[in-house]
């Protein structure tokens, strides 16, 4: 059974006690293709890919891996995957080259083709210096790195990668960035969750915004940026007391409301029309308002996500902001 | 912010070894449990001194204790109570370390790498059944020691090395099997807390049986307790093949013993395994 879809979920949904963990998630992702899934934490991103790597059975809806259910076809889309999970899904008691042996012959590849890919694996993650060390010296970037390596010894055609970069530095993070977009341009499938947009923006082809377990939105990062309007006039106020007069005065000028962000001194405005910023930049300073950064551009998926979570309405000015 | 980074050499050789990757058939039932018992092995070599202490300590306290202190009055002299006594502690040693396997079990299994197994396609149980493989080894030891020590004290097997022998292969299959009840337990009770209610439960079982006083001293309704605990089969059945008097249905109903506790707690254990949400 051939299928175009990597994934397909139709309603996924799955509670655990009241809490709807997962409540009717509808994802489509294309082979070949990194599909992104952002959320703040308890979202339900994780619980989505316990079930898509067949380790939770849904309680209603159904997805599919290439074709084949999660639920009646377990075993052959255990075939097709791989995961590596929010926490180190290697084993810290034993070494590197332990533990890509140990999945290696655990995916089936005989004792000496075992031990080769081990030694590949572990020079191509830079880490053949640390082979022989026990994971549990490794330091967090390194563990993630062979965490991959062990996901990608399988020659897997999909593979989840649940929060890869949580709580590592910017040289590891772009290690890990790196890998994946290596890993896709074989032709591997990616399914990654995150939390940070920057992380989406720079590998997805898509993304899904999730929040308490339902899809908010969905689609290419520049539609999910041009679906917040056009550009954004954004101004960082010296001082944040004046916040509240420097909206009325932005307010009025460019005939739309700011957008809430967690941050007193940054205030965001649609805005498409340049001539009308120039404006606005006037008549700030005209009214007294001391302006430290003053900018017009295309919103950034932080906005995106700021305003796809503060409420439907999306823009409601004030929102409590509850995705952060 | 969209920065195309340059491919460094590693990349170059993930790009090539991905190239060459095919994924192979998955291993055998067989093959996956051996390598998870190396697994398993390669972990127990960490803390082998402890295990050894651990499992030690109660064949030898016991040995002496029961044989020295009460030998005489159980069986008129301390001589004769450890020819009957001695196969009974090989047993109590190695049923008590089954309990430990069950306890590796429910520690390990919280880690990450178990969601790792779940999501590949071997043969499931390998990932228990890889740990008490290497369990065997742990108890032969424990055995081995215990059957060192009765020897040094003046314990004479009848039947010589081979009963001897054959005894603890007799014991190993029934403790393997009866681990099964421990890895249900350790699956169903998270809480590690619970290890000392176990122990004592398990203690109590031990107590039921014929391991130290035979059944035909005590008082009916205890000594029907007594009679089908399979303990007492087995520990019945070990006398009989040290001292050369073992016979059939003896052995027949250890067997019955294993296949039961393999046909019940077996496949419950795995449907715990497979249902547990959180790796």
């Amino acid at each position: 059974m051939h299928s175009d879809f990597a994934i397909r979920t139709n309603g996924l949904t799955k509670a655990f006690g009241k809490t709807r963990a997962v409540d009717g998630i509808d994802l489509t992702v294309t082979a070949g293709t990194v599909y992104g899934v952002l959320g703040p934490n308890g979202a339900g991103k994780t619980t989505t890919i316990r079930m898509l790597t067949t380790l939770l059975p849904p309680d209603a809806g159904s997805a599919e891996v290439f074709g084949h259910d999660v639920v009646r076809e377990a075993e052959t889309v255990r075939g097709l995957i791989s995961l590596t999970g929010q926490f180190a899904s290697v084993d810290d008691t034993l070494t590197g080259r332990q533990n890509l042996n140990l999945l290696a012959r655990l995916t089936g590849y005989s004792r000496a083709v075992a031990r080769q890919r081990a030694v590949e694996l572990l020079g191509a993650f830079d880490l053949a210096d640390a082979g022989d060390r026990m994971v549990r010296t490794y330091s967090g970037g390194m563990q993630r790195r062979l965490d991959i390596a062990a996901s990608v010894l399988s020659a897997p055609r999909l593979i989840f990668l649940d929060e890869p970069t949580a709580g590592l530095d910017p040289r590891s993070r772009n290690q890990v960035w790196d890998a994946v977009r290596t890993v896709v341009a074989g032709g591997t499938t990616v399914l990654l969750t995150t939390q940070y947009l920057e992380e989406a923006d720079q590998l997805a082809d898509r993304i899904a915004v999730i929040d308490n377990g339902e899809v908010i939105a969905e689609g290419t990062p520049g539609e999910l940026k041009a679906s917040v309007g056009g550009g954004a006039v954004h101004v960082r106020l010296l001082d944040a007391t004046q916040r509240q007069f420097a909206e009325q005065v932005l307010t009025r000028v460019l005939g739309a409301p700011v957008r809430p962000d967690p941050d007193p001194a940054r205030l965001s405005v649609s805005a498409s029309d340049p001539g009308r910023a120039g404006e606005a930049l006037t008549a700030l300073t005209a009214a007294g308002v001391a302006v430290a950064d003053f900018s017009l551009g295309q919103p950034s998926l932080d906005e995106v996500f700021l305003t796809l979570t503060a409420g439907p309405a999306g823009i409601a000015t004030g929102a409590e902001v509850n995705a952060v | 912010m969209s920065t195309v980074s340059k491919a460094p050499a590693p990349v170059a050789a993930l790009d090539a070894i991905l190239r060459t990757l095919e994924r192979p058939q998955p291993p055998g039932a067989l093959s996956a449990t051996l390598t998870l018992a190396w697994r398993a092995a390669i972990k127990a070599k960490n803390t082998a001194v402890e295990q050894l202490f651990d499992a030690m300590m109660m064949p030898i306290v016991f040995l002496l204790i029961f044989n020295y202190l009460f030998g005489g009055a159980f069986a008129g002299s301390t001589d004769n109570y450890l020819q009957v006594f001695l196969p009974g502690v090989l047993v109590m040693a190695a049923v008590m370390q089954t309990m430990a396997t069950g306890h590796t079990i429910s520690l390990d299994i919280a880690k990450g790498i178990y969601d790792r197994f779940r999501s590949m396609p071997f043969w499931q149980p390998a990932s228990l059944v890889g740990t008490m493989v290497t369990d065997l080894g742990r108890y032969l030891v424990t055995l081995t020691l215990t059957a060192v020590l009765g020897l040094a004290l003046g314990f004479r097997p009848g039947a010589g090395a081979v009963g001897l022998v054959l005894a603890m292969l007799l014991i190993l299959a029934f403790a393997f099997a009866f681990a099964w009840i421990f890895t249900t337990i350790s699956l169903l009770v998270r809480s590690p807390d619970s290890i000392q209610a176990q122990s004592m439960l398990l203690m109590a079982v031990v107590f039921c049986s014929n391991i130290f006083v035979e059944s035909s001293t005590m008082p009916g309704w205890i000594r029907a307790i007594v009679d089908v605990n399979p303990i007492s089969h087995l520990s019945t059945a070990v006398r009989g093949l040290v001292h050369g008097t073992v016979t059939a249905g003896q052995i027949g109903l250890v067997a019955l013993s294993i296949g039961i506790l393999l046909v019940v707690f077996g496949p419950l254990t795995m449907v715990l395994y497979r249902k547990r949400k959180n790796g």
